[in-house]
Parts: C-alpha cells; sequence; structure tokens
C-alpha cells in the first residue's frame, strides 16, 4: 500500500538535466579544440610558468648567492682532491739569482689545486723576466710544478744613461750591473741605441780581435753608425753602411803600417774613398822638427 | 533579389574557404531529431578544380569524422519554433560531433524541411552574340528567364537550370561551346518563407557558427536516396520526417518539383498518445516498438502494456492489442501518403517515363508502409537508404538520415545554381554606372 504518513523531509527529485551545453561550456569547449590555442597551453604555457618559477627563485639575492655558494662548494671539493694538488715548485736551468727572482714573482701559497694555476699566464709571466730567454711550465705527476728555464747569456756590457747593464747577443737586457769591473770579461758598448745593433756591435767586435790589447769598447753615434774606442783616445769612426769591411781595412793598415801606433787621434772610414786621420795637436810641429832635423842632417 | 543573390554567392564562398581549410559541419534540422556530420576533406579530388563530375560525384574527396545527434527541440513542422530551444539543440549536436571529431568546426552547411516551399518553373532566351555559347550566355540567358511573384516574404533557395536548348535540338545538358543563334534555359525555381531562413541563420549565428550553404531537405534527401538511372529516367523521393513529409522530383539528374505536406511521424504518434490516452514519450515507444500498417490475426493476440503512473491500478494495468496501434497508425500514414499523392498528381508525375517512387526518412521505418505505399502512390515504390559514404557511423546510416548524408553529397558536389554563374555583363556595368553617377550628384 501506498504510505499514507507524510514523511518530514522529502527528498525532491533533481531537476530534470538540460544535456544541451550551456553558451559559457560551448564556447570553451570549442575554444579547448582550436590547435593554436591547444598548442599554446600544452608548450607556451608550461615554458612561462617555468620561466616565471625561475626568476621567482632568483629574484631573491640571499638564494642566488647561496646557490652561488653552494657551486662553489662543489667545485673546490673536486678540484682540492688530493691528485690535483700541486706542492712544490721545481726549476730547471737558472741560475740562483734567477731562481729567486722566479719564486719572488711567482707568488704561488702551495698546496694548491692544479685547476687554479693558470699556466700559460705563469709561463709568460717568468718569460718576461730579462733574464729569462725561454720559459716552459708543466705538472709533473706527484704535485710538482716543474719549471724550466732558459737563461740568456750576456754577450756585453752597455753602459748608457740608465747605467751599466748586461745584454745578451740579441742586445735583450739580461740584468743591470752595479760596476764595469765586475765583468772586465764581456766588451764595453756605449751610446743610445746600441741594443737594437748588437749583431753587428759583436761582428765588430770580433773583426777588432787583433787589437784586443788596445781595445776600450765600441760607441753608437746617433743611434746610426760606430766609433772603436781605443786607448790613448783613438776613435775609428765607421761608416753607417759596410761598418765591417772599414774597419778591417783600418786594422790591415795598422798591421802593415803600425798606424794606430802612431800619433793620431781619430781615423774617419766615413767616406770610404777619402779616408781621413787627425794628428794628435803638436803632433805636426813635431812632424815637421824631426823632418827638418834629419834633412839638416843630411846636409850636413 | 539581388540581395540573395549576393548572399548566396557568398555562402558559395565560405564553402569554398571551409573546403580549403578541410572541415566543414552538416547539420540537418529536423523537427525529430538534429544530425550533425563533421566531415573532412582531404581525398584525392580534394583540390581538384576540373571540369565535370570528379570520381565518386566528389565522395571521395571527404570523410565523415564526427558524427552527432540529439533528440530535437523547438523545431515544428520542420521549421525553428523556438529559436532558444533550437540554438541548445543545435549547439549539443554541434559540441558533441566536435568531441568526436577532436576539431573545431567553423562552417556549417545546413537543411531544413519546412517553411512552405514552391517550385516554379522558369524559362528563357537570349540570341548569341557570337555564334558560339559562352559562360556568359548561359548567365544571360538565365538571366532573362521571367522571375514569377512569389509573394511577399519569401526567398529563393534552389535555382537550377535543368535544361539547355539551342535553336531546335533541346535537352542538352551542357551548351558551353556549341553553335547556335538562340540558346533557351529551363531553370527550376524554389522558393520557401523568408523568416525560416533567417530563423536558422540566427540560430546558427548564436552557436558562433558561419552558414556556408542552405538546402532543402527533400532535395538532399533525394541524392542521397535515390540511386543513379532513377535520377535519370524520373523518381519521387518522399522524405517521411517526424514533423513533415518532403517530396522530391527528380528526372535528367534535377530535381523539378519540390513540396512538403505538413504531416509527419510525429502526428502519429500524437494520435496514439491521444487514443491511448498515454504520455508522448510512451506513445513514440509503442509506435517504435510495436507499431504497423498491416493488422493480422496474430496482431490481436498480441498485447502491449501502455502503462501509467496515475496510481490507479486499473489505469496503470491497461494494455492494449497491436491491431489497435495499427488501427490507430494506419489512417494517419494513409492520409500523409494520400497527401503525397496529390501533390505528385498536382506535380504531374504521372507523365514522366519511369515512376519510381522512393521512401525514406525516419517515418517508412514502419513495418508495412511499402505495401500501403504501393496501394496509394503506385507499384513502382520502394524503400530508400541513404548512400553510404566514407567514415559514416553504423548508428547513422539508416533511412533517418537520408538528409544529412544527401548533405554531405551536396557539400561536395553542389549543383550548378543561378548564383554560380556571373551576373550578365549587360546589366552590371549599367547599374553601378547609374550608382557613379548618382554618387557624383549627391557629393559635387
Amino acid at each position: 500500500m501506498r504510505p499514507l504518513i507524510r514523511r518530514r523531509s522529502r527528498v525532491e527529485p533533481p531537476p530534470l538535466r538540460d544535456p544541451a551545453p550551456s553558451r559559457l561550456a560551448y564556447r570553451a569547449e570549442r575554444l579547448w579544440l582550436t590547435p593554436l590555442f591547444r598548442r599554446f597551453l600544452r608548450i607556451g604555457l608550461p615554458v612561462v610558468l617555468v620561466a616565471a618559477a625561475v626568476a621567482a627563485f632568483f629574484a631573491d639575492a640571499g638564494r642566488r648567492e647561496a646557490l652561488a655558494a653552494l657551486g662553489h662548494d662543489l667545485r673546490q671539493s673536486f678540484t682540492e682532491r688530493p691528485e690535483f694538488m700541486v706542492g712544490l715548485m721545481a726549476i730547471d736551468g737558472a741560475s740562483r739569482e734567477v731562481d729567486e727572482d722566479i719564486r719572488e714573482i711567482l707568488p704561488i701559497d702551495f698546496p694548491v689545486s692544479s685547476f687554479d694555476l693558470d699556466l700559460e699566464a705563469m709561463r709568460q709571466t717568468v718569460a718576461g723576466l730579462d733574464a729569462v730567454a725561454r720559459a716552459e711550465l708543466r705538472i709533473r705527476p706527484g704535485g710538482i710544478l716543474q719549471v724550466s728555464v732558459q737563461e740568456r747569456v750576456p754577450a756585453v756590457v752597455w753602459r748608457s744613461d740608465n747605467g751599466l747593464e748586461l745584454l745578451d747577443a740579441q742586445g735583450h737586457r739580461v740584468a743591470p750591473l752595479a760596476a764595469r769591473g765586475a765583468r772586465p770579461d764581456l766588451p764595453l758598448v756605449a751610446g743610445t741605441g746600441a741594443d737594437g745593433a748588437m749583431p753587428e756591435a759583436l761582428h765588430l767586435i770580433d773583426l777588432a780581435a787583433p787589437i784586443a790589447d788596445r781595445f776600450r769598447g765600441l760607441v753608437r753615434v746617433g743611434e746610426r753608425r760606430w766609433d772603436v774606442v781605443l786607448d790613448r783616445g783613438q776613435r775609428i769612426l765607421l761608416p753607417e753602411t759596410g761598418a765591417p769591411a772599414a774597419l778591417e781595412r783600418v786594422i790591415a793598415l795598422n798591421q802593415a803600417e803600425e798606424m794606430l801606433a802612431r800619433d793620431l787621434v781619430t781615423v774617419d772610414m766615413r767616406q770610404a774613398g777619402r779616408p781621413t786621420l787627425r794628428l794628435a795637436p803638436g803632433a805636426i810641429e813635431e812632424f815637421r822638427r824631426i823632418t827638418t832635423a834629419e834633412a839638416e842632417a843630411g846636409d850636413g | 533579389m539581388t540581395d540573395l543573390y549576393q548572399l548566396q554567392r557568398a555562402m558559395r564562398r565560405m564553402r569554398k574557404q571551409a573546403m580549403d581549410r578541410g572541415v566543414v559541419a552538416i547539420l540537418d534540422v529536423g523537427s525529430a531529431k538534429i544530425a550533425c556530420l563533421v566531415l573532412r576533406f582531404d581525398g584525392p579530388d580534394r583540390l581538384r578544380e576540373t571540369e565535370g563530375i570528379g570520381a565518386l560525384a566528389g565522395q571521395s574527396s571527404f570523410r565523415v569524422i564526427g558524427a552527432a545527434t540529439t533528440r530535437s527541440r523547438g523545431v515544428r513542422f520542420g521549421e525553428i519554433d523556438a529559436m532558444q530551444e533550437t540554438e541548445r539543440a543545435i549547439r549539443t549536436a554541434v559540441q558533441a560531433a566536435q568531441k568526436m571529431a577532436k576539431v573545431r568546426v567553423d562552417h556549417v552547411i545546413a537543411c531544413f524541411a519546412g517553411a512552405g516551399p514552391r517550385s516554379y518553373g522558369l524559362d528563357g532566351a537570349v540570341d548569341l552574340v557570337d555564334s558560339t555559347v559562352t559562360e556568359g550566355d548561359v548567365a544571360r540567358a538565365l538571366a532573362a528567364c521571367d522571375l514569377p511573384d512569389f509573394g511577399e516574404g519569401r526567398e529563393v533557395l534552389h535555382a537550377q537550370p535543368v535544361n539547355f536548348a539551342l535553336d531546335h535540338r533541346s535537352g542538352l545538358i551542357d551548351p558551353r561551346g556549341q553553335i547556335g543563334n538562340r540558346l533557351s534555359v529551363d531553370m527550376h525555381l524554389l522558393t520557401v518563407e523568408n523568416r525560416a531562413i533567417q530563423n536558422l541563420i540566427y540560430c546558427i549565428k548564436r552557436c558562433d557558427l558561419e552558414l556556408a550553404g542552405v538546402a532543402s531537405s527533400a532535395y538532399v534527401a533525394g541524392i542521397s536516396s535515390l540511386v543513379e538511372d532513377e535520377q535519370e529516367l524520373g523518381s519521387a523521393c518522399i522524405d517521411m520526417g517526424g514533423g513533415a513529409t518532403g517530396l522530391s522530383i527528380f528526372i535528367k539528374k534535377h530535381m523539378i518539383y519540390a513540396d512538403n505536406v505538413r504531416l509527419g511521424g510525429d502526428h502519429v504518434t500524437s494520435d496514439i498518445s491521444k487514443c491511448l490516452q498515454i504520455p508522448m514519450a510512451t506513445a513514440e515507444r509503442i509506435k517504435t516498438f510495436n507499431g504497423g500498417l498491416v493488422a493480422t490475426g496474430m496482431d490481436d493476440r498480441e498485447m502491449i502494456e501502455i502503462g501509467g503512473e496515475t496510481g490507479d491500478y486499473e489505469h496503470d494495468r491497461r494494455t492494449v492489442s497491436r491491431a489497435e496501434v495499427i488501427g490507430i497508425m494506419r489512417p494517419r500514414v494513409e492520409e500523409i501518403l494520400e497527401d503525397v499523392r496529390a501533390r505528385l498528381d498536382a506535380a504531374g508525375f504521372e507523365h514522366l517515363p519511369s515512376q519510381q517512387i522512393v521512401l525514406t526518412g525516419g517515418g517508412s521505418q514502419i513495418p508495412g508502409l511499402d505495401s500501403l505505399a504501393s496501394r496509394i502512390l503506385g507499384q513502382q515504390v520502394r524503400l530508400g537508404r541513404p548512400l553510404r559514404v566514407q567514415g559514416l557511423p553504423q548508428s547513422a546510416t539508416g533511412p533517418a538520415f537520408s538528409g544529412a548524408v544527401g548533405l554531405c553529397l551536396f557539400a561536395a558536389h553542389p549543383q550548378d545554381e543561378w548564383w554560380d554563374f556571373d551576373i550578365s555583363a549587360e546589366r552590371y556595368p549599367a547599374r553601378s554606372l547609374r550608382r557613379a553617377v548618382k554618387w557624383f550628384k549627391e557629393n559635387w
């Protein structure tokens, strides 16, 4: 039988659902089916969101620093492993002073990681030393920084406005010199620009070997030609070009006629066609006196 | 007239755009159901713009990728009756079809049954300027047709040239390039009430869709359910819908007459509902499961529970025999068929060489309809089902979908209409010149 007592709370049947989509739902679905929109939602939106999240994370300076510190720590823990550490420096082929100089200009606090060593920069620093011709740096197994050095060999002593300096055969500065007497074995050159013409100078010094006992040094004149200075204040003025030939001529004359032993001040070879001698003051009178005396003796 | 010409041309352009984009929706706005199919044009014929018809009349160029049906609301006699309801129903169908197709559709081609279609046969003739017929001559001949006074508030839905005659030779399909002196054309004009089209355009616009074509449902049902020789030799397609029954007569592959009877399956249902005093839904169910048109002795014994929810035991346990249901349905179906017969007679159907009649539409599924129809309409009656097209789901292959399928064929390969030809050269410049002069007078 049908229940006659009315229930207190009767559940109302839900209103019949309209199967039609609302205008909004319809539009949303159509929008969702638009290929461009879909692609934007699937690719563009995630990219934008991730970029925004990253930007938001890095907007805070503290987080940025923390992340940088973390990266630094990680790097350090790797580079500071014992197999990468360099404990000492070995220098080959350097004299004691150069050795000290190198240790001075390479201020490395050993032990140091090999990742922190910039070998090329260090090589350039070492090669920048005046006394060093060539330098090679490498890290030997066992944590040794090997520095192989080829030193410059001093060839002459150069007296310039800055004092005495040692130069090598190419005219590079090797070291300053306190006194000429410290290196009596090396020939002396002087004059501005002498270092620029060092090969020619050495050649001239070689040629001057026959008069080595009288040879004092070479002087660069006007940064273009050489004077050979001998003792007793004698000078041989060499031309700008063909200086070795001119010097050879003078030496040949000297060997034949003992020209340089006479009372000359200057042998001027600057004009190849007209070599000129300048006698010492008083030498002319002396010469005349001697010749008249001889003539008188001959007459008498 | 020119407004409509422009509107139809605009719709043709829209259809072209939709084909280029590759997706177009088909909407059959019926009184019983609203069907939406989504077509994708990607077949071999897709971009072929050749003379004549392509392979399989363009059927190979498309594929149905989405199909949805919803119970119609707000449509009566094949016309939109309640705009909001119809709009919601269209939205439901379109959304479901879009969902199945997984693609958004923007263009829709629609058909509807009602709106009082009226057919007119027109003829026009022009003397050829050149002795050869050109496309411009065809346009001029079409423009030379005398437009009948079809009344206020009516619009032309179809205007198809159905026959060309050159001098004394008639029955030409394509007169272009032929030599003669006088070209005459017969045109079939179908007008419908203007408000029906306007309502449909409004509803479709409210659904954010663009209308790319309108067709009469009787016409498209004929395209899909008549086979080629029937279309060629003369036949009538009777599309028995829910609220209206459309009929179209074809000969030489052209529709020459279309009309509709404002009676349909819904009237049968309402008869059952009224006679048995049951709700429409139950009546529809009884009609579908137990309906018939020819009673036998067995039907007297087959009792149908018609039920009820009143609480009165006697009332709720009523039964009827199937013979009674048949007795209710038969007079109404006879009435529909007799009305159709009257329309066919008025159209002169008996003069056609072949008088094949094809019954299609949801109403044609009533058992025994073919024997009843052959008594009323003539001996050559068959039940028609729509052509099979690619990708159509099994549930949409029944006769109820002949309109929708026909619309697919219409979309793929529309027949030449008046507006497919350019406006004839002698009318157009005169008008624009006059307009230019008018503009100068007004502004200087």
